[in-house]
């Protein structure tokens, strides 16, 4: 019987079976930041173990570091000594680290691929849950705990149990104005935030095969937040381009040798999944999260639910509860919610074509009075690039801060965060209680609804948006 | 790793679903190098409300959680499953687990045992009838037991023999060390590296 990607990629990777143990299987990469990993490298050195395979290991600084004044110390201490922990760590067992203020720093998951080190078919691990992102290459990608990054140090494998199989094909092509980002919050909005537990889910049709690798990237990034175990896209001619040429990406002979296997990652057609959900892209529409969980979405075009109006006792309940932290009634347009804060950035939507597209909505334009526009790039990398476009000019032509590379106010672990009570449209991945700065209330958006959002004021697509002003002048 | 057979304590019955991470505990917390003291961070920001379950004097010395749905989800984040143990929480009850917390729960020592949405508002019922009731978790038998109450639990297999036997996951696998070497040799070159032989 024919096998599905992720099963392709499992087999290959299997070290060890044994008849009811988990398989032993080998990790090619696996990504360290400073917050996840000071416990599993001290678990180390107190039992006088190494980290196996350095030369399949790489750091990078990313949660915890200011995207304000980067040239100089950080200034709450606690998070300079996780930060410099990290870099002790990285020197005494030989990790190759890219540190603040390096031309290759940036979100662990903005790095990897930009780096050509995320490619099709490989095992990827990070102390990071939104290690899913590098599934958009058809690698099978997942995020671990800081005890599996310690047996992953020691012994470049992990212990796992194989995972039943989804597919999510989404047929159709998705609207002018509609992305990836829509498309992943209206399945997650379907399945709830459990709908994939157990499962490795393979996206596929023609909406996807539409997508570029960066569109791709957002959509395996949220698969974490609906449960599942990781999410992956069969390699194409996409994945090729974007992967070739790249600094750690195979070159010559090993480049065709590569292709040619990589080719073969793709579900067999009589492969069988063990379960399907179809959706149909043409439907969707802008998305956004009105709740405290990311299934809690609707149309940007729809009202806040009422909680009466749902069946489940305990999804009413948690409706609740959320419209009480959210600071809203039921029955309110969406569009007429006024937003303090839009932040444009994070491992989901912080790379070149998230910056690109949302400049192209705010250029010529304005941020409404008493809303704030950050835009944090997901590396220095992007910054750059985006530096070199002029967008940078254009956020700050209209009003928006520019900021260095990291996480930021996607989980505020920074000095970046939502005051309590603030309100936020934000392109990042949770929109639960607290997750951007105590108290603060989250609105998951895609970057064209963030920068229409950031123009007028309240939650708003493009479509909502005057002409502007620059477009009339030229 | 410390073993588990039986746990009997007392229970918090925390009516909720969808209890991520960032609420056992905020991303503020999660900024320090050592392994131990989090129990301060455990259920952050929903501590600060005298009204919290966990507040209530009557649920001092509570060492099972039983949880609606959903429990653990978002961040990979160990820290919630330390913080949870460094509060003194030995077992945590749901109808469903994320997938990356119960992993961690089975490398930290936190037994995450999955029963039926039915057993969890009986045990919510009972806990909150009298906040006393001793709840017995017993791990060989697969059973969580509340007075008449008598339910099974699921665990996987392999998680169980580990928890029961307090072994450490690394231990076994560098026992395994030869199978390793010989997967390395097999694997393609053009794979790649972070690291760079100087040319």
């Amino acid at each position: 019987m024919g096998r599905t990607l992720a099963e392709k990629v499992w087999d290959e990777h299997v070290v060890r079976s044994a008849e009811g143990e988990p398989d032993l299987l080998f990790i090619d990469l696996h990504l360290l930041h400073e917050v996840t990993s000071p416990q599993a490298f001290e678990g180390l050195r107190l039992a006088g173990r190494t980290v196996r395979r350095p030369d399949l290991t790489l750091a990078t600084e990313d949660h915890n570091v200011p995207t304000l004044d980067i040239d100089k110390p950080i200034a709450d201490p606690v998070s300079r000594t996780q930060v410099e922990t990290l870099r002790k760590n990285a020197e005494e067992f030989g990790v190759r680290l890219h540190p603040l203020g390096d031309v290759e720093q940036g979100i662990v998951h903005v790095v990897g691929p930009q780096l050509g080190l995320t490619q099709p078919g490989m095992t990827i691990v990070c102390g990071d849950s939104h290690t899913s992102t590098h599934g958009a290459f058809g690698a099978i990608a997942f995020g671990i705990g800081t005890s599996e990054v310690e047996h992953v140090l020691a012994t470049q494998t992990l212990m796992q149990a194989k995972p039943r199989t989804m597919a999510v094909t989404v047929n159709g092509s998705l609207p002018e104005g509609v992305t990836a980002k829509d498309l992943v919050l209206t399945l997650i909005a379907h399945t709830g935030t459990g709908g994939g537990q157990g499962y490795i889910v393979e996206y596929r049709g023609p909406a996807i095969e539409e997508l570029s690798m960066e569109a791709r990237m957002t959509i395996c990034n949220m698969s974490i937040e609906w449960g599942a175990k990781a999410g992956l896209i069969a390699p194409d001619q996409t994945t090729f381009d974007y992967v070739r040429g790249r600094p750690e990406a195979p070159q010559g002979e090993d480049w065709d040798t590569a292709v040619a296997h990589w080719k073969t990652l793709v579900t067999d057609e009589d492969a069988t999944f063990d379960k399907e959900i179809v959706l149909d892209a043409s439907e969707m529409t802008p998305f956004v999260t009105w709740g405290t969980n990311p299934g809690q979405g609707v149309p940007l075009g729809a009202c806040v639910p009422d909680p009466s109006d749902l069946d489940d006792e305990g999804d009413r309940i948690a409706a609740e509860k959320a419209l009480e932290y959210m600071g809203l009634e039921a029955g309110t347009p969406m569009g007429d919610i006024k937003v303090d804060t839009v932040f444009v950035g994070s491992c989901t939507n912080g790379r070149i074509e998230d910056l690109r597209s949302a400049a192209e909505v705010i250029k010529g334009h304005k941020v409404a009075d008493g809303t704030r526009l950050l835009v944090v790039p997901g590396s220095v990398r992007v910054r750059l690039q985006a530096e070199d476009e002029g967008l940078d000019v254009v956020f700050k032509e209209a009003g928006g801060e520019w900021r260095g590379a990291g996480c930021s106010m996607c989980l505020g672990m920074n000095p970046d965060q939502l005051q309590p009570g603030e309100r936020s449209a934000s392109t990042s991945n949770r929109n639960f209680e607290g997750r951007q700065g105590k108290g603060g209330r989250t609105h998951l958006v895609s970057p064209l609804v963030a920068a229409a959002t950031a123009v007028t004021g309240h939650l708003a697509s493009p479509a909502d948006l005057p002409a502007a002003r620059a477009a009339s002048q030229a | 790793m410390e073993k588990i057979t039986t746990h009997t304590g007392t229970a918090l019955p925390l009516r909720r679903t969808n209890v991520d991470t960032d609420q056992i505990i905020p991303a503020v917390y999660l900024k320090r190098v050592t392994r131990t003291g989090f129990e301060d961070g455990l259920f952050g920001a929903w501590r600060n409300d005298p009204e919290f379950i966990l507040n209530k004097p009557e649920h001092a010395g509570v060492s099972i959680l039983v949880a609606g749905p959903d429990f653990g989800t978002g961040s990979s984040r160990e820290h919630a499953v330390w913080a949870l143990t460094d509060y003194g929480f030995k077992v945590v009850l749901s109808s469903r687990f994320a997938d990356i917390f119960r992993g961690n729960s089975g490398k930290a020592g936190l037994l995450a045992a999955e029963v039926e949405q039915d057993v969890v508002e009986k045990l919510w019922e009972k806990v909150e009838a009298d906040p006393s009731t001793p709840v017995t978790v017993d791990l060989e038998a697969r059973e969580v037991r509340a007075g008449d109450l008598v339910a099974p639990f699921r665990i996987d297999d392999y998680t169980r023999w580990r928890l029961l036997e307090g072994l450490d996951d690394i231990g076994i696998t560098l026992s395994h060390e030869d199978d390793i070497v010989a997967y390395e040799a097999t694997r393609p070159s053009w794979k790649p590296a972070t690291l760079h032989a100087p040319s």
